[in-house]
């Protein structure tokens, strides 16, 4: 048995299932949240703000608002669906069965990036009912939705598996990336800012993520595409060590 | 012939300093049933965890069927099964997605039809498509018992399958468990319970501070530290034991009416006639004799307390 591509299947089958049982929680929740962001900042506000370097305003925050659910999404999906087995002990199935670490992960955070991409979508339909939107590089917004949504579902898990109680497991989530997505430029473009923030901005770790997913919608970048991707990459290799470190030494799974 | 798990100098010191296993050595015979006895916090749970691939071992190795549990632990974790002493399972699952999912995670490949005699197996049929918050205790139990047969194990660990079940359930479950092994699956259960040891087990073991103490067929354990009592009931009360008789080492009851002979069946020096030669020479007349055997609970306590 080389690849367990059965428990595989079971996990991202029951991950998904999870979410199809809670669609109330898992799709439209988000889609309500975004669309009233576009109602808030893309209408009301918007209608008062000039346009941002030849992009409408309303339009001009989709990318960032798109982000603002994946990486929130990403983080809570992947979070819960390895922190819940963990709480109620059912984990000690997965950790009993002839499955390696990576046929885990493909199985949970594949799940959880999964979702992610889909209320990508559903958000990216529902910014279409608001704001007119053109895609200009749509092979570049796929690869970074897909890079996003995968890295940030891996930093989910590492979250989930870090946490052993509830607070812990929102601690991250509140404290850190929210904050982390709102002052990443989801609403304004970095060079609005005062010249000493412009520099501070740029040690967000989010700002590369708008910003390389923002110009494959418009061509527009806070800094370039070359460095966006080299950030998205450098997380996905560091959530990744991290990941397979905590397997390796059992870090709050095996005693 | 080759046991089917092989354990050698298992050692499992955790974080906090506590040594829950000490140079534990252990072979389990292929299509045995083997009880593990040991009081709370003896390193049952731990000694299974460990061949499982729960707990890392701090040193030692467990070879199942062959193959090393940690190097081949595809091929180990696919022979077992593992029912856990806690009732974890997804409360809003349903039974037979919950089954379902088990044997996935193994592996193999859906078998509706192997599962639906599983369910029936276990008379969990009817319940197929209830969600297992709706179940009682019992029937939570016997999903576990389902989620570990789900992928066809050939080794079954029961981690104290009858702790806080009902007497006829209890009954039911020992009867799963010869008929799994009748189908030549291997099994290992850990439990308080003395009389689930005696009524079902092939070899007992047993576990004390990380250590094991013994292990031996059930039968041959009886008989190596088991003894025998012969109460014997006087017709008329007496108040001390007559000269002739203190070669037998009798005792004599408070009120002066019984008296309990001592002695090991196995020894061949142990003849009950001259006894009773003895006690008609001393005078004295019986009213009744009964026999009685050491319990299997009797000798656990005796060894643990050593």
């Amino acid at each position: 048995m080389s690849i367990n591509v059965q428990a595989i299947k079971v996990i991202y089958r029951y991950e998904m299932l999870r979410a199809w049982e809670t669609m109330l929680q898992s799709f439209i929740s988000p889609v309500i949240s975004t669309a009233l962001y576009f109602v808030v900042f893309g209408s009301a506000i918007g209608s008062r703000i000039q346009e941002i370097e030849g992009v409408p305003y309303g339009t001009f925050i989709v990318p960032g608002l798109m982000m603002l659910a994946l990486l929130t999404q990403s983080i809570a999906n992947a979070s819960f669906g390895i922190f819940f087995p963990k709480f109620t002990g059912t984990v000690y199935e997965v950790m009993s069965a002839p499955i390696s670490f990576i046929e885990i992960l493909i199985g949970y955070v594949g799940a959880a990036a999964s979702k992610s991409v889909i209320i990508g979508f559903v958000i990216l339909g529902t910014a279409g009912f608001f704001v007119p939107l053109e895609i200009a590089h749509p092979i570049w917004m796929l690869s970074f939705l897909l890079l996003t949504c995968i890295t940030f579902s891996l930093f989910g898990f590492i979250i989930g598996l870090w946490a052993d109680n509830f607070e812990k497991l929102q601690l991250i989530p509140m404290l850190v990336i929210t904050p982390l997505v709102f002052l990443g430029g989801s609403f304004y473009s970095v060079s609005m800012l005062p010249p000493a923030w412009q520099t501070i901005t740029l040690f967000n770790p989010v700002v590369y993520l708008i910003s390389g997913f923002r110009w494959s919608f418009f061509e527009v970048a806070d800094v370039s595409v070359g460095l966006s991707l080299a950030m998205v990459l450098f997380f996905l290799a560091l959530c990744l060590f991290i990941v397979w470190w905590m397997f390796k030494t059992g870090y709050r799974l095996k005693q | 012939m080759q046991p089917v798990v092989s354990i050698s100098d298992l050692s499992k010191t955790y974080a906090d300093g506590h040594q829950a296993l000490k140079n534990l050595s252990l072979d389990i015979e292929r299509g045995e049933i083997l009880a593990l006895l040991g009081p709370n916090g003896a390193g049952k749970t731990t000694l299974i965890s460990i061949i499982c691939g729960l707990v890392n071992a701090s040193s030692g190795t467990v070879i199942v069927d062959g193959f090393d549990n940690v190097i081949d632990f595809r091929m180990t974790r696919s022979m077992i099964g593992l029912v856990p002493q806690e009732l974890t399972l997804g409360a809003f699952d349903k039974v037979i997605n919950t089954l379902a999912f088990s044997r996935g995670l193994f592996g193999k490949k859906p078998d509706p039809v192997y599962l639906e005699q599983l369910l029936r197996d276990l008379s969990l049929w009817d319940k197929r498509n209830n969600e297992i918050l709706s179940l009682s205790g019992g029937m939570k139990r016997r999903v576990l018992i389902g989620k570990a047969l789900a992928h066809e194990p050939d080794i079954l660990f029961l981690d104290e399958p009858t702790a806080g079940v009902d007497v006829e359930l209890r009954k039911d479950m020992w009867a799963l468990v010869k008929k799994l092994r009748e189908s030549g699956v291997t099994i290992i259960l850990t439990t308080h319970y003395i009389e689930e040891a005696e009524e079902i087990a092939d070899r007992v073991g047993v576990i004390s501070n990380g250590e094991l103490l013994l292990i031996d067929n059930k039968q041959d354990i009886m008989h190596q530290l088991g003894k025998k009592q012969m109460t014997i009931e006087l017709e008329e009360t007496i108040s001390v034991i007559p000269e002739s008789l203190s070669v037998w080492a009798l005792d004599l009851s408070d009120d002066g009416r019984c008296m309990t002979y001592t002695y090991d069946p196995l020894n061949p020096h142990t003849t009950i006639t001259p006894l009773l030669d003895s006690l008609r020479g001393a005078g004295l007349l019986l009213k009744d004799i009964n026999t009685t055997q050491t319990s299997l609970e009797e000798i656990f306590v005796n060894l643990v307390r050593k």
